[in-house]
């Protein structure tokens, strides 16, 4: 994928109000199956996939034992006893190590890193789910044909994830392309995830952060029995974080916010953006950093130092941005 | 991409037009290409005495910030204040309204001395 088609603006501009289509084949692909798969993929995986049924998905995490991120991903229900992981592309290689080495010896699960063989493409925007008949439904799950479709997205729009052989993936990206998709590249792609507070794993998660730190408690089914790095975060819920991943926009138009700028406050450095951009759809410097927790409250004021200049900034609420609500349907007739 | 006869060229991708002994700078085409959509500017200050060479503004794209230098030595008089309000000027229209900053240069001779376009597109064709 490249940096951008036709500019970024344009392109994520174009997913907020129509349709864009990212080539994703970047990504890497898991196949786990076998009698203990879920129950193998619960000791592994913060989140309970004993709850997916099959055509479910969830956004769920892989901890080391220190509670710290390994990669975070979506997993899928396909069949009763298999589950189609999506993995970032950064990550395939040590993904799949981690999970080989934790592999029952009995055979009883089954393992397989398909990243090679697939193709992949996000087709994002209000526009998107018209592109493609008989989807599934929110966060669901679909296999058809040699496809497999994914109601899911990174970039808080609707649309869908389409998997395809690795060779059909050209033929598919120009169908939705025809079809009135803006090809939208990386940059579109950070802009988009960063406006909702979508984490980046490398820059917003990290082995030496846990996923209650990152905020992200909702995807962690800490009651669902032991998992690796369990220990840790529920110490962490019960006596909370010494940092949590904070918000923070920019009060005045100024130079985009970026990765590993200085947070100050009270005169003080209290932490670095781990993300930062301008938001096309605010027109505002917005990034993430760890801050500590009396500075991480939403309305926290902290300054942020670009190229040697202090410029004032906010901790907000996740996320930057929110969809304009629908205006009501006019009345109907008597 | 293109690349007005009448201007004189930097290897660092500014452009200058010289009227009298006021010169206006801005960015190339080249240079707006390969930043990508503008989103910021930082302008030097009027009444500002700069160098030859010196880093005097600031243009920041949603992919990098870049240093603007000043081709030739003078005094800063006027910044483009409607390109700092509105960016997209320097995307769309680089050798016009997307306009960075004029000095009063100290010798318009030095002027001549820079890039004529024929050479400036030739280095753009090897980078």
């Amino acid at each position: 994928m490249p940096v951008h088609y036709s500019g970024i603006t344009d392109e994520h501009l174009a997913v907020r109000s129509r349709a864009g289509v990212f080539d994703i084949s970047h990504m890497g692909e898991f196949f786990v199956s076998g009698p203990r798969a879920a129950a193998w993929l619960n000791r592994l995986l913060t989140n309970d996939v004993s709850a997916l049924g099959v055509g479910d998905g969830h956004y769920t995490l892989m901890l080391n034992e220190r509670g710290g991120v390994i990669d975070d991903l979506i997993a899928y229900r396909t069949e009763p006893e298999q589950f189609f992981l999506v993995v970032n592309a950064s990550k395939i290689g040590e993904n799949a190590a981690w999970m080989r080495r934790h592999l029952p010896a009995d055979g009883s699960v089954v393992f397989e890193d398909q990243s090679a063989a697939w193709a992949g493409l996000a087709v994002q925007g209000p526009v998107a789910p018209s592109l493609l008949d008989h989807l599934p439904p929110r966060n669901g799950v679909k296999t058809g044909g040699s496809v497999i479709i994914c109601r899911t997205g990174y970039t808080g729009e609707d649309g869908f994830e389409l998997f395809a052989p690795a060779e059909a993936g050209t033929a598919w990206f120009e169908r939705f392309v025809q079809a009135g998709a803006k090809p939208c590249g990386l940059g579109a792609r950070d802009t988009l995830r960063l406006e909702m507070c979508y984490p980046l794993n490398g820059h917003d998660l990290s082995p030496d952060r846990t996923p209650i730190e990152a905020g992200l408690g909702f995807f962690v089914a800490i009651d669902k029995g032991d998992f690796i790095g369990r220990d840790v975060l529920a110490a962490q819920q019960s006596a909370g974080t010494h940092d949590r991943l904070a918000a923070i926009r920019l009060i005045d138009k100024g130079p985009p916010l970026r990765s590993h700028y200085a947070v100050h406050a009270g005169g003080a450095k209290i932490g670095e953006l781990c993300s930062g951009g301008i938001s096309p759809s605010l027109g505002i410097g917005i990034g993430l950093a760890y801050l500590p927790a009396a500075h991480a409250a939403v309305g926290s004021a902290v300054q942020i130092d670009i190229r040697g200049k202090r410029h004032a900034a906010e901790v907000v609420k996740k996320p930057f941005y929110k969809k304009p609500a629908r205006s009501a349907p006019p009345p109907a007739a008597a | 991409m293109t690349f007005p006869d009448d201007l004189r060229y930097t290897t660092s991708h500014e452009w200058v037009r010289l009227e009298g002994d006021i010169a206006t700078i801005g960015i190339t085409d080249h240079a707006q290409i390969e930043l990508g959509d503008v989103v910021y500017l930082d302008l030097p200050a009027t009444g500002r005495a700069v160098a030859a060479g010196e880093a005097v503004a600031v243009i920041e794209s949603v992919k990098a910030a870049s240093d603007i230098y000043a081709p030739v030595a003078g005094e800063v008089i006027e910044a483009n204040a409607g390109a700092a309000a509105n960016t997209g000027l320097v995307n769309s229209d680089p050798y016009g309204d997307g306009w960075l900053f004029k000095l009063k240069v100290a010798d318009p001779i030095a002027v001549s001395l820079l890039l004529d376009a024929a050479t400036y597109r030739a280095i753009t064709k090897n980078t």
